[in-house]
């Protein structure tokens, strides 16, 4: 076997992308997509930090059923707002807006996006949409929970909606233009050899992500506006006292809002097919599968938002075809558990920071993801939805899967984007901490969600405390899991050991050019003539049963 | 509830609780075995195949179609078997049986207003019989509620403007959570209440200490006359300038458009509220709105005394609350005072 | 953007060609293909009124029937004929830059520019009656909510509401919501458009544009016409259908 070549520690790198040029209006008006990918990184984590105070704030409040620490109107304006802050202005952004943004260019060798200055224009959106809504959690808060049934919004909410939701609608757009500036740079920016099926796998769940962008987001953004419109001048459309259908909203709504939550974990598996193939030193067991299972997800995402009226009066046969239809989204997603368990069989497994993250997640998001199979099923679903089941559930997908990719993610990538390593010790120890905090978390939650506990309730029945305190106190060993990589990353950008340009010895592009890269990305635009994860020479490959792996590269 | 131990699955209470709760196992053992094989095969590989040297290669392996066309089939079918067994334990769920005891329910911020269809009116609680069919006829006076009972398994959104129902058989006497489970504004977590569960005989005792309102049907009646309905459609219902109503309910009328409409909660309502909507064959569009004068208490009245107009010539009210106790023998005539 | 002194120097090197492109080609191909996927996510976006009118138009019929029939059908088919008319202009545009004529390209831009204004000032026209005949639907406006006068049976007032039997006031008002919701939105990409054509047609006078260097009047072009086809969509649905309850 080759031993992968290895760079000597190189001096300190010449021109980077940081200490390209200086001043604060370098940054503010600069077009490199790694700059703004700085940008959203830091905005994501404020808004993050902001989401988990009233996360923490959410499960005070339920250590003891009475709801005595938080008045009832309060508690929901804290639900609520924990639900905007973190979907809308963390997770959605979190993978494709930093990572993505960042790696997306340097993994197909071009030298930037497609365009530059719209992805700019994408972070400007980003925090306008993000400022109006802080004024109006400051004004007073929204208390309508971040689904915005109405007509409890239109008509009987007495907060700040319109302004909440102008800052929602705003946000859109950056999505929108986020996922479209990907796919173009996707189809177009490819460096010479880079063929479709040589892109790494972060790559592809990222075209499939940016498919639900473009197609997705537009119909939350006219969704809102209707609601905007029919809370300032009620004219009706939702609201069955003047001939409207309240539920148009539900549907509306969710045909965003289901694939919104592919949004934010298609990114994250993509990033996972990264640390699995290269922490194990082996190419990806079924590269196709993996890969056309993305995009699997992304269209079958688009027909499955029925699933979320099963108990809204919706006919039982609607029920029965939104059903079968998500059973079949969750099928892709075995495929892809399966394959990364594969991928680890005789390989080389390291047990660096991102690879701990990478089997935290496979484990976690099995268990979110079997969970919604239970949703999926009518007449399960008929008495945990709406219950902490549901909660327990997405939070299963959107912080054990979402959160713990993007974490994994920025470990894995921090020597590239820094240029600095960090401390690989106090790394493991807070994945750690994070992986038990978050499962003692949630756990508990789906028992009480089947024995009936609500959700959005500010007190509950008193036998449920026990679940209650549990959750609790795993929210708390999450909280301060979460504060350690927020310290050491912050200590590791002046104090942290140089990275060399390629500190795991992999073969991706993005390995292939100092660290921080040059402002153009590489000195010479890179011609491919290897697959993705190609750690051996590709006459090596074993062929299992009649598997021929050129049928593989069509 | 308690009893030195933790329950980890609510009480089952209902005709098909135990059924939800059979394919609640079957999916956890499927999660389960899923979740450790997982977790078993990922570990084992963790260990045997730990990074011995720090520059070893190992051996690529580009995939097997037949391992892919496995773990594609066997996910498939299993997630069917799952899908076979919801889709017909919900259609028992939703599908209304006949000669259920319907109770009337309108969901306001932040209460339960129910109204038997004998006439008892509660706030929050519901005392039903155990081993009877309940039906429950559903709407709400402002935003979105939805009406669970954890021990029954079942639940329901109540929207503005429509009549939703739902139907269990309580099979253990007991008092049950009632929880609003859709998220209906300030005091959400305080629109709980009980489902009271009693024996035939225990109900019937309830049900005579506490007379004093009366029937739906009847609180219909008078409205009917009140409001006017009888100057166009008859007195008794029989009909005049407008079309009879006697014997209507849950069969099909025809209409001007030349289709078909069943008459039940819904159409009523839209006729009331929104009379040219679907006139009915032979008829003009005379009849003015009834929006904004008729409650949803009222509305709900109006439809029970309609129901109540059976088809057998009988000119006045049949008791209201089927099943009427020719309809199920073994039934307490107790049930139908007045 | 020549801010990036370190890019090599190209082999193409047109002056319009940014950095992080190879050549012409390759930047071409990305403004048009980021055209088409914005234009889907218009299609999205006008899908959700779209599918709003579905909705209530299978409810209320008669209600969706009467108000279509207040419309100005003379005004929505010479506004529609206009649309029509600048889609060709605009073509024309694009082809007499692809060839590198600037005297007629700046010409048929100006003519797009000009119908296009046309159609908006014609739709003003329009909406200008309807606030004078009381049809702005809910109560954005204080001094003017919905409250058409009803035409009684064999009135043939224009300005007055024929209401169709089956339909009521609420009901018709939900139509002009709909009306208002989706042509305002057209209107508001007619605007858009307007200033881009503006743009253009500084550039163009300026000999911006050459055969090598035309993506913007081609993309921008794109845009044009899909506001057209969405105007193709709006006035059958809109003006037309429910026509034949009149007779």
């Amino acid at each position: 076997m080759k031993p992968i070549e290895s760079f000597e520690v190189p001096p300190p790198p010449r021109v980077n992308y940081i200490n390209a040029t200086y001043g604060l209006k370098s940054w503010l008006l600069t077009r490199d997509h790694k700059r703004i990918a700085l940008l959203y990184l830091g905005s994501i984590t404020f808004f993050f930090f902001i989401g988990g105070i009233y996360a923490l704030m959410i499960r005070l409040e339920l250590l003891t059923p009475q709801g005595d620490f938080l008045q009832s109107t309060t508690y929901n304006k804290v639900f609520t707002q924990h639900g905007i802050i973190m979907i809308f202005f963390f997770l959605i952004p979190s993978i494709p807006a930093t990572l993505g943004n960042f790696l997306i260019p340097m993994m197909i060798g071009a030298k930037d996006l497609a365009f530059p200055r719209i992805n700019l224009l994408s972070w400007y959106i980003y925090m306008l949409g993000g400022v109006i809504t802080i004024y109006a959690l400051l004004a007073g808060g929204v208390d309508t929970g971040w689904t915005f049934y109405t007509p409890f919004s239109t008509t009987f909410s007495n907060s700040y909606v319109v302004a909440t939701g102008l800052g929602i609608f705003i946000n859109g757009f950056s999505s929108i233009l986020t996922g479209l500036n990907f796919i173009v740079t996707i189809h177009t920016m490819r460096a010479p050899g880079m063929t479709w099926m040589r892109m790494p796998l972060f790559i592809w769940s990222h075209y499939a992500t940016s498919l639900i962008m473009i197609l997705g987001t537009p119909v939350i953004a006219i969704t809102i506006l209707l609601l905007a419109f029919e809370r300032l001048a009620h004219v009706g459309i939702f609201d069955p006292a003047l001939g409207g259908d309240p539920v148009l909203f539900q549907h509306l709504f969710w045909f965003y809002s289901h694939p919104a939550v592919y949004i934010m974990v298609l990114p994250s598996m993509g990033v996972i097919s990264e640390l699995i193939a290269n922490f194990s030193r082996k190419n990806i067991f079924g590269y196709s599968f993996v890969a056309f299972s993305s995009i699997a997800i992304a269209v079958f995402g688009f027909l499955v938002w029925g699933h979320h009226l099963f108990v809204t009066s919706q006919s039982v046969y609607a029920g029965m075809i939104f059903s079968f239809l998500s059973f079949a989204v969750a099928i892709p997603s075995a495929i892809k558990v399966f394959n990364w368990t594969a991928t680890l069989y005789k390989s080389s497994i390291s047990y660096d920071t991102p690879m701990l993250y990478a089997l935290g997640f496979i484990g976690l998001f099995t268990i979110g993801g079997m969970t919604g199979l239970f949703l999926a099923s009518l007449a399960v679903d008929v008495h945990v939805s709406d219950t902490y089941f549901v909660v327990a559930h997405f939070h299963y997908i959107m912080v054990g899967g979402a959160l713990m990719g993007y974490l994994g993610g920025l470990h894995y990538w921090w020597p590239k984007i820094s240029g600095r390593m960090y401390p690989e010790g106090w790394g493991r120890f807070s994945a750690l901490v994070i992986y038990v905090g978050f499962n003692l978390t949630f756990l508990p939650q789906f028992v009480a969600g089947y024995l009936g506990m609500p959700r959005r309730y500010h007190a509950y029945p008193p036998e449920l405390q026990v679940f209650n305190v549990l959750s609790s106190a795993g929210a708390s060993i999450l909280g301060f899991g979460m504060l350690i990589p927020a310290i050491y990353f912050v200590w590791s950008m002046r104090y942290g050991r140089h990275a060399e340009p390629n500190p795991w010895h992999l073969p991706g592009l993005e390995w292939r050019t100092q660290s921080p890269p040059p402002t153009e990305n590489f000195e010479v635009t890179p011609v491919v003539t290897w697959d993705a994860y190609e750690f051996a020479p590709r006459e090596e490959t074993e062929v299992v049963g009649k598997f021929r792996p050129e049928l593989e590269r069509i | 509830m308690q009893q030195g131990w933790i329950p980890l699955i609510p009480e089952s209470a209902s005709s098909f609780s135990w059924k939800v709760d059979a394919l609640f196992f079957y999916l956890s053992g499927v999660t389960l075995f899923f979740a450790l094989l997982i977790s078993t095969v990922m570990i084992f590989f963790v260990i045997r195949y730990r990074r011995r040297t720090p520059y070893e290669i190992p051996r690529p392996i580009a995939g097997s179609h037949k391992l892919e066309t496995l773990w594609t089939v066997i996910p498939f079918v299993i997630a069917m078997t799952m899908f076979g067994w919801g889709a017909r334990v919900y259609f028992e769920q939703f599908k209304t049986p006949e000669n259920a005891i319907e109770v009337y329910v309108v969901g306001k911020q932040w209460m339960w207003k129910l109204q038997h269809a004998t006439g008892q009116r509660e706030i929050n609680e519901l005392h039903v019989p155990v081993n009877r069919k309940i039906k429950l006829i559903m709407t709400t006076e402002d935003v979105i509620h939805d009406f669970f009972v954890p021990a029954f398994r079942t639940k329901a959104d109540v929207i503005p403007g429509r009549y939703t129902t739902i139907w269990f058989e309580p099979t253990k006497p007991g008092r049950y959570h009632l929880f609003c489970a859709e998220y209906c504004g300030m005091n959400h977590s305080g629109m709980t209440g009980s489902v009271i569960v009693m024996e035939q005989r225990d109900f019937d005792d309830w049900l005579s200490g506490n007379i004093g309102s009366t029937t739906p049907a009847t609180a219909g009646q008078q409205l009917y006359q009140t409001l006017g309905c009888a100057s166009c459609h008859g007195a008794n219902g029989e009909g005049g300038r407008g079309p009879n109503l006697i014997g209507i309910f849950g069969k099909d009328q025809d209409l001007q458009s030349g289709q078909k409409v069943r008459v039940d909660e819904a159409y009523i309502r839209e006729s009331i509220t929104n009379p040219q909507a679907k006139l009915v064959m032979g008829f003009g569009p005379i009849m003015p709105t009834f929006q904004g004068q008729v409650s949803e208490d009222q509305m709900v009245q109006l439809i029970a005394y309609i129901k109540s107009l059976h088809g057998t010539g009988e000119s006045t009210p049949t008791v209201a609350g089927s099943p009427s106790p020719a309809a199920r023998p073994g039934a307490s005539p107790t049930r139908n005072i007045r | 953007m020549a801010s990036h002194a370190t890019t090599a120097p190209e082999v193409h090197g047109h002056r319009a060609l940014q950095h992080h492109f190879e050549n012409m080609e390759q930047q071409r191909e990305a403004g048009t293909l980021g055209m088409w996927i914005f234009l889907v996510t218009e299609i999205m976006f006008f899908g959700g009124m779209f599918l709003a009118y579905t909705l209530y138009r299978s409810f209320y019929p008669m209600a969706f029937a009467s108000g279509s029939n207040h419309l100005d059908i003379t005004l929505g088919a010479v506004n529609t004929g206009v649309l029509i008319l600048s889609s060709f202009t605009m073509a024309m545009a694009v082809y007499f830059t692809q060839v590198g004529k600037q005297r007629p390209q700046v010409i048929c831009l100006a003519l797009t520019l000009v119908l296009g204004l046309t159609f908006l000032g014609i739709k003003a026209v329009e909406y200008k009656s309807k606030w004078d005949d009381h049809l702005i639907p809910g109560r954005l406006f204080a001094g003017n909510p919905f409250d058409p006068v009803v035409a009684a049976h064999g009135d043939e007032d224009p300005h007055k509401l024929h209401l169709l039997e089956g339909a009521t006031v609420k009901q018709v008002e939900m139509f002009y919501w709909i009306y208002f919701a989706m042509t305002g939105m057209h209107a508001l990409h007619m605007i858009i458009g307007a200033g881009l054509l503006t743009f253009l047609l500084i550039y163009s006078l300026k000999g911006r544009f050459d055969p090598e260097y035309h993506s913007p009047v081609e993309v921008i072009g794109l845009y044009w016409h899909f506001v057209d086809i969405v105007w193709i969509f709006l006035f059958p649905l809109l003006y037309l259908l429910g026509r034949h309850y009149l007779h």
